[in-house]
């Protein structure tokens, strides 16, 4: 079964826990520079949105990589660079759509999630459950339950 | 570890900038932030200094766990003489400045002297240079953190700044960092706009790597998080209504001072309350209160993000406050609402919002403004001399001195003076509800015995933050005790005392304490630093700071007689409420409190208790 990050931005308080736990589990240091996982701040709407890879099916990243850097994880789908075959030509920054594939100076390469090998610690860290990591299949569903929800509101006649 | 092991000194009258290494001798017996930069300051400055004279130093410090995966784990603070009370100050804040400058690889940043003209200071990781400021001066908060952005082209720069109250030596102007949080009070700001430092902006790319063990410091820190989910007041309480939670118990209570302390209830608490925040306005159908925020690094989350009625009489035509901000926490709901008998919601969240654009400290400025509103109904001050008519309850009038404070316009002026220089001047000193020159927030002695013996041996003058028996008195944290009663107080202020620097020192938050004890401190402390941390170790740091800082005080001239209350706690009784018919029994405690603490009756620390904590 494949599974996806699910975020809803509505439960984001701005903390930061999943920038920090992402250059933990990466980097093996506190550093919010080096997350993969981004949190924006809209200040004057009051809304708070992390951001990183959908993992797309047909990546674009990956297929515009000239040198196969950028391969897939069988066991989680996930897009996955490989540092040691990664010459630094950017070309997949551009071709991401989203821009959440990132050049890095200090190495010469580029970055992107990886789902850290199938147990995300953004996820994990996330106090609010705004980040979860949730059965592919259901992505989306939980907004559908939520729309759902709010069609048909008016009481019924008894018969 | 823990620490990044380097300072950063600022000489602002030579221009320069040098790295030091941190004294780790003293890291050990001080551990960071609150204890640490207090030892620095103690060694280098003149207790007698005049607080807005070059001589004077401003240090802004992180602690070990700030910039850490440790909950709350973003706080710093600012540690001066402070300009309003002349006496030891600590400015704690959130945000994320604090974090950033750790991650730019400094434990804390030195400034001294004075710069001939307006400066800023810009780190980018270890390079750290002064910058004109020229074109900064006389802008707000708001406007300088956009203005630094834009030049660095970087959005990810935090900046922390003064605003136009700290250039024009309003004496409870603070620091402003990430739009609105604050390193609120002492007027750490005035102390940083006497030194034509307009402001500090961070870019942090190297990270905090220096943990003593990694895999322990995760157990401890995922650990301690579940506990502050578990807990009531840290995992539902506070998320959802913020500190305001409290603004209906106080008020319930019967020890929420109101107009100026001459009343305990208020009887618009209600309107003003954390509840009204979440309810729909009549006007335009919307809820004052858009979301909860946190600070770095925080899993509680009690920030507001408000957003007033655009067509409100406030700002109907000044569209720069229609967006969301920073809303109200308890203690400016107070001070701007129930000090000043003002009930309008937006109209206090506004003048909060300019609190944080101009930068100064909305408890001492509400409270101050209540002690006008006193003079005004006995026509000591007239609407001649204030620009406003001014009596309890109007929030126009509010609005207007906030707005004259803050561009230090007419009676503004005298606004800044801050309420025991402004009543003293006026001829009736006794008004001001104060202590050592800082005025006490929203928890009335007379029903919360505990908080007047809080307030009056405060080292930074009177404030809730130094030992916070209200999470005894009111919500049973961690036993409840009696709030209408005298006995026993003097043991738990201190105890809140000591644990509350051991917190104040360690980068993690004093909200934290609902739920955590140094029981749960120590841990991450321990896993993050050398030296082996543990709770006994802790609770005497708490007690060395408390003394340095007391010792400090006392060299700059406070004596006993300043470890009292505003007359009107001690002479006139609630008059309503569960406190009916008390006064402060402030007298009692005092006395018991110095024995406990090893001090002479003149509240001098004996020489044995000195030796005692390495003094």
């Amino acid at each position: 079964m494949q599974k996806s990050l699910h975020i809803d931005p509505s439960k984001c308080t701005g903390c930061l826990q999943c920038e920090m736990a992402c250059s933990y589990e990466n980097y093996g240091v506190f550093n919010i520079s080096r997350s993969r996982i981004k949190v924006f701040n809209f200040e004057h709407e009051g809304r708070k949105v992390p951001y990183t890879c959908t993992q797309c099916a047909e990546a674009w990243c990956m297929n515009a990589c000239p040198v196969d850097a950028i391969r897939i994880d069988a066991a989680t789908g996930a897009k996955v660079v490989h540092e040691d075959a990664c010459v630094g030509c950017k070309v997949c920054t551009i071709a991401c759509p989203f821009g959440t594939v990132n050049y890095v100076a200090d190495t010469g390469k580029v970055q992107k999630c990886d789902l850290c090998g199938g147990d995300p610690a953004c996820a994990t860290a996330c106090p609010t459950a705004a980040i979860t990591y949730v059965d592919a299949d259901w992505t989306g569903l939980d907004k559908m339950r939520q729309w759902a929800g709010k069609t048909d509101t008016q009481p019924r006649a008894s018969a | 570890m823990g620490w990044t092991r380097k300072i950063l000194r600022v000489d602002l009258s030579k221009g320069t900038c040098k790295s030091e290494p941190l004294n780790m001798e003293w890291a050990q017996q001080y551990l960071g932030q609150r204890g640490l930069a207090t030892k620095y300051f103690v060694e280098e400055v003149d207790p007698k200094v005049d607080p807005l004279a070059p001589a004077n130093k401003l240090i802004m410090a992180t602690g070990p766990l700030t910039g850490t995966m440790a909950s709350t784990g973003g706080r710093y603070s600012v540690i001066t003489k402070g300009a309003l009370t002349g006496a030891i100050a600590c400015s704690n804040s959130g945000g994320y400045i604090g974090a950033e400058l750790k991650m730019a690889g400094w434990d804390m940043i030195i400034f001294e002297g004075k710069s001939p003209k307006p400066v800023y200071l810009w780190i980018q990781d270890d390079v750290a240079e002064l910058r004109d400021a020229a074109h900064l001066w006389g802008k707000t908060t708001w406007d300088t953190e956009e203005i630094i952005k834009s030049s660095h082209h970087d959005p990810q720069v935090r900046v922390c700044s003064i605003g136009r109250a700290g250039e024009n030596g309003v004496l409870y102007a603070c620091i402003v960092n990430d739009l609105h949080r604050a390193a609120g009070r002492s007027g750490v700001g005035a102390v940083m706009g006497s030194k034509n430092l307009k402001a500090v902006a961070v870019r942090g790319t190297v990270g905090v790597s220096g943990i003593r063990d990694f895999k322990a410091f995760m157990t401890a820190t995922t650990a301690a998080k579940k506990v502050l989910a578990d807990n009531a007041v840290t995992g539902q309480g506070l998320p959802k209504f913020g500190t305001q939670v409290l603004m209906n118990v106080i008020n319930e209570m019967g020890a929420l001072p109101t107009r100026n302390a001459k009343d305990v209830q208020f009887e618009g608490a209600r309107k003003i309350s954390g509840e009204a925040m979440h309810e729909k306005r009549l006007s335009d159908g919307k809820a004052n209160l858009i979301t909860n925020a946190a600070c770095f690094g925080c899993t509680i989350a009690c920030g507001r993000i408000s957003q007033v009625d655009k067509n409100h009489w406030s700002v109907v035509n000044n569209p720069k406050y229609w967006g969301a901000t920073g809303g109200l926490e308890y203690e400016a709901a107070w001070s701007l609402g129930a000090a000043d008998g003002v009930d309008d919601l937006d109209a206090l969240t506004v003048a909060n919002m300019i609190c944080n654009e101009d930068g100064f400290d909305p408890i001492t400025f509400g409270a101050t403004v209540g002690a006008v509103m006193e003079l005004y109904s006995m026509g000591v001050l007239t609407k001649e001399q204030i620009g406003i008519e001014s009596p309890f309850g109007s929030a126009q009038a509010l609005l207007e001195i906030t707005r004259m404070t803050a561009e230090g316009r007419g009676f503004g002026k005298e606004m800044g003076l801050g309420s025991a220089r402004l009543t003293a001047k006026y001829g009736h000193p006794e008004l001001s509800m104060s202590v050592k020159g800082q005025e006490f927030p929203a928890y009335d002695p007379r029903g919360i015995q505990g908080m007047g013996l809080t307030y009056a041996t405060s080292n930074r003058g009177a404030c809730h933050l130094r030992s916070y028996t209200v999470a005894s008195e009111v919500l049973g944290i961690p036993v409840k005790t009696d709030p209408l009663v005298t006995e026993g107080k003097p043991a738990l202020v201190m105890a809140f005392q000591d644990a509350t620097a051991a917190f104040d020192s360690s980068g993690t938050c004093i909200f934290t304490t609902f739920a955590w004890s140094l029981v749960d401190l120590a841990p991450q402390i321990d896993a993050a630093c050398d030296g082996g941390w543990s709770v006994e170790r802790l609770a005497e740091l708490g007690e060395r700071i408390w003394n340095m800082e007391r010792v400090f005080n006392n060299a700059a001239g406070f004596t006993a007689k300043d470890d009292d209350l505003p007359a009107r706690l001690k002479t006139e009784p609630a008059k309503t409420g569960p406190a009916k018919g008390l006064v402060s029994g402030i007298d009692k405690m005092v006395p018991e409190y110095y024995q406990l603490r090893g001090w002479n009756k003149a509240g001098v620390p004996d020489k044995e208790t000195l030796a005692r904590l390495g003094l």
